[in-house]
């Protein structure tokens, strides 16, 4: 066991510095960072003095050794147009992003479970058809241009919520927290929906599936033989045995959608994680972008490695081939 | 120009009629649509316009541009010249967000700050640097030295924040953005900041220009050109900047909102790469190689110059928001040459061409961005076509303004299509950065993507920026202009326009340069 995790954390770090180097590298093909964010009546003199300010005379591959060596230490380097630690403007970021994905969560699994289970029951019936054909939609339409219609229908014409930016915030440790208060939640029901509308489909997808599997096994048939209310059926019987791989699913999606809300937070303007990288492409701030994507592979690697490891618990096949490997 | 201004004030006063009812009923608060994100509330860490335009609502600079982008007073209730190299500025009485008075060793304080802060990406050095000397007089009176005669020494004080030593010494920029530090003498206050997001301040009420029009600011950052537009439809915003130009004849047809526009400082213009041998984006009609750089020829030059239509452009392309030139700054400012017109003749281009003997012309790379300037891209495939016609075969080659920056400064276009606003509002402020011969040690050219050099308009050039007097030195400037234009230095096109929208209820006093601010809105009376 022991031998095993070893093993995939070695991987793990391995993964790790390989994208440290790619992104690295990759970075320099952007650009010059001097060349956009110094002012255009900046002399020569100006520009030298900048990109030495910023650490950028030096050699390529002295800078990527400093940056591997600090990187080890958990410095990522100071943002350039922040002036602060890149790891700090994306934490910071963090949960205003979290909010977003926590909110889009529920509302996919209000709207996605209860549908799911409904098309699954009566797969035949007309419900079950609209369900089914409707979830397609969510699937293929656009984020972006989902966003752009909601921003037109509720924003624009109706004026009934705010067509983007975040709420006002109330501070819970420090943090400041939009979620907490009506006017906040305002803020967060149209990205939240749009960011929400792919997973409500696969979770209608993968429930729908669940349920009429799990429908004909024989306990739901023997329950319901001795008269258990179908009700009960469906809440208590049925539901805990669909809902297993949707939390699995689920689990992934939850780290993509903080990863990666990048088209939906800014066609709304939302100042979280996606946009701050956006942003901080444009105006090629290098240990923003290292850092961001350097913090998305360590979230991935650890929700990995925490994966293997509960494998390797649950199913002793696992790690006794790996042990022999 | 006359034209467009009564246009302006019609429209606004059709407004006003249409919108004084709900008007009366408003709380005086305004909120503007932003379309690039201030990353700093330190007025002196990072030069980027995005970062001026928050911080001239919170802090004040000695003296300001107008609207005409013309030097006026501001926190300097007045100057002199005392000698060619001495500059005596008195403050007017003035107070910071904090209550204390604004003393000439804040000036000096302020003047200092910049070449002590370090990572900053962009300094604001570059304007405190030519001043060698601070000396206080009294308390509100302070000179100012340079080691040369500088003329430009007010224009680049437009640039300076003056911040309260007391609420900076020995703070880093980076506590600013919590509010630390962020004390000045402009017309709002400080109140809160989210990255990204948004600024909100509060009138500040013992300005020393009266009370401000709004009694709360908040400033949205939309970079998204439709998220800022709906921002405003939906009413989240009172006014944005830069109204998206596809969706131009939309707002302006729209009776719920009033438009200002306004001619910018921005030129649009060509370099051609005169100044190599050998040029990377040129090939002979058959592709082969040529022997010689086309652009070395003053003739082929002017075939460039008279074979673009800026009318077509400026009409069909843009909207109405470009303003054709062959001037290098607008009729404003020092150096515009009244008699320089525009001129359109395909068929003398030809011709040059022919003498030139390129009677069969040549494939041409015309490089741009495509994310910067209005319609870029779209306006260098017209101009690609345009060139075409008259046998220069040209294909466009639009890339990202982060890429096409650092390409260039690379050199490896023969020609592309940029942008240059005058901030200085002189004709010294292009000819130095991009016409005048590349010179490190003089400070000369650094973007000088054409590679041209001319001696004699550097020599001119120079002389004009040792003239204190303006009249001799706006002379010395249009004598400038007129070599850039009659040797084709840089192709000029057009000055692109800065738009504005706003609810019914609001004026807007449009500017030339890109500084959008509250001070710019006032509710209508």
């Amino acid at each position: 066991m022991l031998v095993f995790l070893t093993r995939r954390l070695i991987g793990g770090l391995l993964v790790l510095f390989v994208t440290a180097t790619l992104v690295f590298f990759a970075v320099f093909a952007l650009g010059n960072p001097v060349d956009v964010m110094v002012s255009p009546d900046a002399d020569q003199a100006e520009r030298a003095a900048a990109i030495a300010r910023l650490g950028l005379d030096r050699p390529i591959l002295e800078q990527y050794a400093s940056f591997l060596w600090n990187a080890v230490r958990g410095d990522l380097g100071n943002s350039f147009v922040y002036g602060k630690p890149a790891t700090t403007v994306i934490l910071e970021r963090l949960p205003v992003t979290l909010e977003l994905a926590i909110v889009a969560m529920v509302i996919a699994l209000g709207i996605g479970l209860p549908l799911g289970i409904i098309a699954g029951l009566k797969p035949s019936g007309l419900s079950g058809k609209t369900i089914m054909s409707g979830s397609i939609l969510g699937f293929s339409l656009p984020n972006f241009w989902i966003g752009l219609m909601l921003i037109s229908i509720f924003a624009v014409q109706l004026k009934w919520l705010p067509s983007g930016g975040r709420g006002p915030t109330v501070d819970v440790f420090g943090i400041p927290l939009s979620i907490l208060s009506l006017e906040g939640l305002k803020y967060l029901i149209l990205p939240a929906f749009t960011l929400a509308l792919y997973k409500t489909s696969l979770i209608i997808r993968i429930c729908e599936t669940g349920t009429r599997t799990v429908n004909r096994q024989d306990y739901i048939r023997t329950a319901r033989a001795r008269g258990v209310p179908p009700g009960r059926i469906v809440t208590v019987h049925l539901l805990k045995n669909v809902i297993i791989p949707v939390i699995t699913v689920m689990g992934l999606e939850f780290g993509a959608m903080i990863a990666f809300a990048v088209a939906v937070e800014t066609v709304f303007s939302y100042p979280g994680m996606g946009k701050l990288l956006i942003d901080s492409i444009n105006r090629i701030d290098r240990p923003v972008i290292v850092a961001y994507l350097m913090v998305t592979c360590l979230i991935f690697v650890t929700v990995n490695l925490i994966v293997d490891a509960l494998y390797a618990v649950l199913d002793p096949r696992v790690r006794f081939s790996a042990s022999k490997a | 120009m006359k034209k467009m201004g009564v246009n302006i004030a019609l429209r606004a006063a059709a407004f006003a009629v249409l919108a004084s009812l709900p008007a009366a009923g408003w709380a005086a608060d305004l909120k503007i649509g932003f379309s690039a994100p201030a990353t700093t509330l330190d007025p002196q860490f990072h030069n980027a316009s995005q970062n001026i335009a928050v911080s001239r609502n919170m802090f004040d600079t000695l003296v300001q541009m107008d609207p005409d982008s013309r030097i006026i007073p501001a926190l300097a209730e007045s100057w002199r010249v005392v000698d060619d190299t001495t500059w005596e500025f008195k403050l007017r009485p003035a107070k910071f967000s904090d209550g204390s008075p604004v003393t000439a060793e804040d000036v000096v304080w302020s003047i200092n700050r910049p070449a002590t802060i370090p990572n900053s990406p962009s300094s604001f050095g570059i304007y405190t640097r030519p001043i060698v000397e601070k000396k206080i007089i009294d308390d509100r009176t302070v000179q100012l030295k340079t080691a040369a005669p500088y003329p430009l020494l007010l224009a680049d004080l437009t640039n300076v924040f003056i911040v309260s030593k007391k609420a900076t010494e020995g703070l880093t920029s980076d506590k600013f953005l919590t509010g630390q530090g962020v004390v000045g003498s402009g017309p709002y206050k400080f109140k809160s900041y989210t990255p990204d997001d948004r600024v909100i301040m509060t009138a500040n009420e013992t300005y020393w220009g009266g009370k401000p029009a709004w009694d709360n600011v908040e400033i949205r950052f939309l970079p998204n050109d439709s998220a800022r537009l709906s921002a405003l439809l939906s009413g989240e915003v009172d006014v944005i900047e830069n109204i998206p130009t596809p969706d131009l004849e939309a707002v302006k047809n729209n009776k719920n909102l009033v438009v200002a526009e306004k001619m910018s400082h921005r030129l649009i213009f060509l370099f051609l790469d005169s100044g190599r041998d050998e040029t990377p984006g040129v090939t002979a009609a058959d592709g082969s190689p040529l022997k010689a750089n086309p652009f070395k020829d003053l003739r082929v030059r002017k075939a460039v110059n008279l074979a673009i239509d800026r009318e077509a452009i400026a009409s069909r392309l843009m909207q109405g928001l470009a303003f054709p030139t062959n001037n290098i700054v607008t009729e404003t400012m020092q150096g515009y040459v009244p008699a320089i017109k525009p001129a359109y003749d395909p068929e003398q281009a030809k011709k040059l061409l022919a003498e030139a003997g390129y009677d069969k012309g040549f494939r041409l790379v015309l490089a741009s961005p495509n994310n910067r300037l209005i319609n870029d891209a779209k306006v260098a495939q017209a101009l690609a076509q345009m060139l075409t016609r008259v046998g220069i075969r040209t294909s466009v080659d639009a890339v990202p303004f982060a890429v096409i920056n650092t390409r260039g400064n690379k050199g490896e276009f023969s020609s592309v299509m940029m942008g240059w606003g005058a901030q200085t509002a002189e004709a010294s402020s292009p000819i130095r950065a991009m016409i005048a011969c590349t010179n490190k040690e003089k400070g000369w050219g650094p973007v000088n993507w054409g590679n041209y050099c001319n001696p004699n308009l550097d020599a001119v050039t120079a002389k004009a920026l040792n003239t204190i007097d303006d009249a001799a030195r706006s002379k010395l400037l249009q004598e400038a202009t007129q070599i850039v234009h009659d040797d084709v230095a840089i192709v000029p096109l057009y000055f692109q326009a800065n738009t504005w929208a706003a609810k019914p209820g609001i004026t807007i006093t449009p500017r030339m340069d890109e500084r959008t601010s509250a001070l710019m809105f006032a509710p209508a009376k």
